[in-house]
């Protein structure tokens, strides 16, 4: 039986095993999106805190839906709010939230471990919703999730990722699940966005500095975000970007004819995509996104829900009372 | 604890004429098959659901659609229990809004199955009617929920459980009373 998963801090601790009870879960989910009504009562009673550290957009709200659809109430604490601005500390600031007595918390720090960090600390179930430069293992599981239904299976298949590989926590997660089930991944960008280091995530990992050898036989391409911060002269002008790394149509069709394209969002059109390939039919990401909800309320639903691990069964406080 | 087998309440072709029986009665009672739709409940829910639509196929020669609900996110006893059960898919292809639907299960116990059942159906849409059938009434009612269509009644006690084997799940077709021993 599937050891219960107590927390999701990254996919490297996961195994293929975990994972793949993961995505299953999320296939009723998924189904669920469709429903006239989207609202369960699961969770009702349940509280998940949102504790974003770092501003979030879409990341905060898929977290925030996908508790309301199971009937869970939140509690959101955002980079924007005063009490961090003040200067307290990041185990203070969680140990206030779980005085609250939430069922969960889901993470988001600009620190790689502090999702770990607050796990080891607090008696709850933690969800990493992205942590600095380390994993984003939710963001790995809806890709998961898009490939397997877009192509049929998760295995074996030919990964391209494109773009500022080093600072990316999503290409690090996608790196450690797909590699897991036997992708050959290449890694392709400016070289001081790729350094060798990288190679040691997946086996058989490649980085290859000409984007038209590295789109190559691809059947997956995912297409990171260019933080605009991170594109000025001298290193690297947004011209040079998008001549030497745009996902442009052309360029597409290097892949395989039927090579899906996802990107995490939130995605600059023109930069690193052009618009003809966001806009065109192997494009996945708005899949992405509504599996997105998918995986966070399985996630959800088995961490948060259910009798805390060591609390006692009701049932048996009253027989041993009894005793 | 282990369990042993008392008896035996119903054999294969008791099965089968059993469902022929609550095809018939179901037919009758709807005055036909319009509008009409199952619904079986994971687990064995579903084949059972199956066998009826396919009884009522060939006999009033009209096609009955067939849905499976999983009833898990509906459970009233999630809070109180370890690690959550795990979800299985709901697969109705057909809007159940105006439908006249019967929610077909294995054993009617405490009726929080049908409850549950009731509120999945709900999220999809505003079926006409509901009503329930079961293979087995085995009493111990906890909410107020009756089926109106019943292969067996059983009298048993709260230790006992009613074990329904379909081949399509089980390998076997029979359906037995057995006993928790200490």
């Amino acid at each position: 039986m599937l050891q219960r998963l107590q927390h999701v801090l990254g996919i490297e601790s996961l195994n293929a095993e975990q994972i793949l009870f993961i995505l299953d879960q999320s296939k009723p989910f998924q189904e669920f999106q469709r429903h006239p009504l989207k609202k369960l009562a699961t969770l009702r009673g349940k509280t998940v805190a949102l504790a974003f550290f770092e501003a979030s957009t879409r990341t905060r709200i898929s977290f925030a839906t996908a508790a309301a659809r199971l009937g869970a109430d939140t509690m959101n604490l955002q980079a924007e709010s005063s009490s961090l601005k003040k200067g307290e500390s990041l185990i203070d600031t969680v140990r206030t939230l779980e005085a609250m007595r939430p069922d969960g918390i889901v993470i988001r720090h600009a620190s790689s471990g502090a999702p770990e960090f607050v796990a080891e600390r607090l008696g709850l179930p933690v969800i990493n919703a992205g942590d600095g430069m380390h994993e984003h293992p939710t963001q790995a599981l809806l890709d998961a999730l898009t490939i397997r239904d877009r192509k049929g299976k998760l295995e074996g298949w030919n990964v391209t990722i494109l773009g500022d590989i080093l600072h990316s926590r999503v290409a690090r997660s996608n790196m450690y699940l797909l590699g897991k089930f036997g992708a050959r991944i290449t890694l392709c960008g400016p070289a001081m966005w790729m350094p060798k280091e990288l190679e040691g995530i997946a086996p058989g990992t490649r980085r290859v500095p000409r984007i038209e050898e590295a789109l190559e036989g691809a059947d997956v391409i995912i297409v990171l975000r260019v933080q605009s911060e991170r594109i000025h002269e001298p290193a690297l002008a947004a011209e040079e970007y998008i001549l030497g790394y745009q996902l442009t149509s052309e360029r597409l069709k290097l892949a395989r004819p039927d090579a899906l394209v996802l990107h995490p969002g939130p995605m600059i059109r023109g930069l690193e995509i052009d618009p003809v390939v966001a806009d065109g039919p192997q494009c996945g990401v708005l899949e992405q996104v509504t599996n997105g909800l998918a995986v966070r309320m399985a996630l959800l639903y088995h961490l948060t829900g259910g009798a805390p691990v060591d609390a006692p069964h009701p049932a048996k406080e009253r027989s041993n009372a009894a005793d | 604890m282990r369990v042993i087998e008392k008896r035996q309440l119903l054999s294969a072709e008791e099965i089968g004429r059993t469902l022929q029986r609550l095809a018939h009665e179901i037919v009758e009672k709807s005055g036909g098959t319009k509008d009409l739709g199952l619904i079986g409940v994971r687990r064995r829910g579903v084949p059972l659901a199956e066998r009826l639509a396919k009884i009522i196929g060939s006999t009033a020669r009209a096609e009955v659609p067939v849905g499976t609900l999983d009833i898990t996110l509906y459970r009233d006893d999630l809070s109180t229990i370890g690690p959550q059960p795990v979800v299985q898919s709901t697969e109705i292809a057909f809007p159940v809004d105006d439908r006249d639907l019967v929610v077909v299960d294995d054993v009617l116990y405490t009726g929080r199955t049908a409850r549950a059942a009731m509120n999945g159906l709900f999220d999809l849409g505003r079926p006409r009617r509901i009503r329930l059938c079961v293979l087995i009434d085995r009493g111990h009612r906890e909410l107020p929920i009756e089926s109106a269509f019943v292969g067996r009644t059983v009298e048993t006690s709260d230790t006992e459980i009613v074990e329904v084997r379909l081949r399509e799940i089980d390998g076997e077709e029979r359906v037995v009373l057995v006993d928790r021993v200490a």
